[in-house]
């Protein structure tokens, strides 16, 4: 650090002061936007939450404290199921694409011939826009026309009705989440495993241990701050999922709001009802649901290492 | 290790299943763009078929892609441009003088839901008068693109040597001008990763043009619903709309593998 905290001497005015302030005079453009365009709204948020505010956004609105707070924590009509639906959505896909990810890592790990057409393949649903993803299970799901129901056919099971029924929409919305962000685990997992070095395999080999016991007792443990980041990682996103539920099922989750989760139903206050207070109280009670199972998650992290 | 012939079948047939199963939909979803709304519903011609432009014909024509194809493409150059010209000297500061607390603020936004910013942003700019305008899309685009340039570009100056400045500047270079002259030139990987993330991240986002496009404004995930009816879907239609999205941004991942694969998994080693 010597060189860059030495003074600039002998330039010009202006430059000895950008020079010299360069760390604020390159940070605070970036820092700005994001204090304009984050920070304030995430704390109007907070305040449009004590408030009565709805309908026009012009509307006068009045100060109602924690009324909000006590309305929607009591609602089992719509909060409640919506909570519900979240923590199941996350809980599932994230077992499901940890297990299936490291399956799938663990078979590109050793080169083989193709690699490079199969990388492809696995980044392929990852760039893919969910809109479109979403748009193209609903013809792949469709109960009639949909390929899902000939595949299963296939092998006798009787056809499905998917994104259709009632409960059966928010385990399809999970096999589409699955399939397009499986290969982020599998990227982030990859990248994980061909920086672990082969000393401690080697020794285990030689020690006569099974392939099994090699993964369980070195592999596994090795690759456990990065299993960690791929959790952190698809958590977040999973808890905030939107458009492939928008895309399959419309506003609401569908009409029996089957597949409306925290996200779905916020968005949904807020621009389908222009109920703004009780819509930015759900906002924040979600923000402190996705900042709570971070901390959870990153303190087990500093617990285990 | 290994490699009994058993375990190497085993193999091949476990990737045969997964490159299967991660590409047929979407080979489905381009062989539905190509039938006519007949074939689609009849299940005999899942794969044989006469091929038909009609669904990119009408896309095109009637339902006015190019339009939403133009502005997709501008509100993802400008936002990818604006968050690298702000993102990346910030990631540089925050990387040389350890600007932990900032760096973390600014880190946040990928933690904060979306719609929690567009209620406030839908408030102050329908006020403004600016919604539906192409400057309201392209800064909330930059909330998902700046702090991708940030992360992906403080990991890229924490690993470049502090030597290669230093020595500009022993030989007369000024901080910024070591900046600007060494480090900046010998980031371009970094910045190609960064500016390529940033523009898929944007062409993909839905919900801030959901709520802040207007009718000539709409980019193209937005534009895909103009084939869904409350009645019936034009499946031909919706299915060569969605590739039209797709397909471009699969490309660049195609042709930028690398860099994509390197962007997404930027941070993930270092535990």
């Amino acid at each position: 650090m010597s060189a860059d905290t030495l003074p600039v001497t002998g330039t010009s005015g202006f430059s000895r002061w950008a020079n010299n302030h360069r760390k604020w005079l390159f940070a605070s453009p970036a820092m700005a936007f994001v204090a304009v365009l984050i920070i304030f709204p995430v704390a109007w948020t907070l305040y449009l939450s004590l408030t009565d505010a709805e309908g026009s956004v012009r509307a006068e609105k009045e100060f109602v404290g924690g009324r909000n707070y006590l309305d929607v924590l009591s609602d089992t009509a719509r909060f409640w199921p919506a909570v519900w639906r979240t923590v199941q959505f996350t809980g599932v896909v994230l077992i499901v694409e940890v297990v299936l990810g490291m399956a799938i890592a663990l078979l590109l790990w050793r080169p083989f011939r193709g690699e490079k057409w199969v990388r492809v393949a696995i980044l392929m649903p990852l760039v893919a826009t969910p809109v479109a993803v979403g748009m193209m299970f609903r013809l792949i799901f469709d109960p009639n026309i949909g390929l899902a129901n000939q595949v299963i056919g296939w092998f006798g099971i009787p056809a499905q009705p998917w994104l259709a029924g009632e409960t059966s929409a928010l385990w399809t919305t999970m096999l589409i989440d699955i399939w397009q962000w499986t290969p982020m685990v599998v990227l982030i997992l990859l990248a994980g495993l061909t920086s672990l070095s082969d000393e401690p395999q080697e020794a285990a080999l030689i020690d006569g241990a099974s392939g099994w016991q090699r993964f369980r007792f070195i592999t596994l443990p090795l690759l456990m701050p990065t299993v960690l980041v791929a959790v952190l990682l698809r958590g977040i996103d999973a808890l905030k999922t939107f458009d492939i539920l928008y895309a399959t099922k419309g506003k609401g989750g569908g009409s029996y709001h089957e597949v409306e989760t925290l996200n779905v139903y916020a968005y949904g206050l807020s621009f389908d009802y222009n109920e703004y207070g009780t819509s930015s109280t759900v906002l924040i009670i979600f923000f402190l649901l996705i900042i709570g199972s971070m901390w959870v998650l990153t303190s087990r992290r500093k617990a285990d290492y | 290790m290994r490699s009994g012939t058993a375990y190497k079948a085993f193999r091949v047939g476990a990737l045969v299943l997964v490159v299967v199963g991660l590409l047929m939909p979407l080979i489905w979803m381009v062989a539905a763009s190509l039938k006519t709304n007949v074939d689609i519903y009849d299940t005999s011609k899942a794969l044989l078929f006469s091929p038909t432009s009609e669904n990119y014909a009408k896309v095109l024509d009637q339902a006015n892609y190019v339009t939403f194809i133009l502005n997709s493409l501008w509100v993802a150059f400008a936002s990818t441009v604006l968050s690298l010209l702000l993102g990346v000297p910030a990631a540089y500061s925050m990387s040389r003088f350890a600007m932990k607390r900032s760096a973390l603020v600014v880190l946040m936004a990928r933690v904060i839901p979306g719609v929690s910013l567009l209620v406030p942003w839908f408030y102050v700019f329908s006020n403004l008068k600016l919604v539906g305008g192409f400057t309201v899309l392209i800064l909330s685009h930059m909330f998902v693109g700046l702090p991708l340039v940030v992360y992906i570009m403080m990991g890229y100056f924490d690993g470049m040597p502090l030597e290669l400045e230093e020595s500009a500047q022993v030989d007369g270079l000024t901080p910024i001008g070591a900046f600007r002259r060494i480090t900046l030139p010998l980031s371009t990987p970094g910045i190609a990763t960064a500016g390529i993330l940033a523009f898929i991240f944007s062409w993909n986002n839905f919900m801030f043009a959901l709520v802040l496009s207007g009718a000539d404004t709409k980019t193209l995930p937005v534009a895909i619903f103009n084939f869904v009816g409350y009645a019936a879907i034009d499946w031909g239609g919706l299915m060569a709309a969605a590739t039209v999205v797709t397909v471009p941004i699969m490309l660049i991942a195609l042709f930028a593998q690398k860099y994509v694969v390197s962007g997404l998994t930027a941070g993930a080693t270092k535990g």
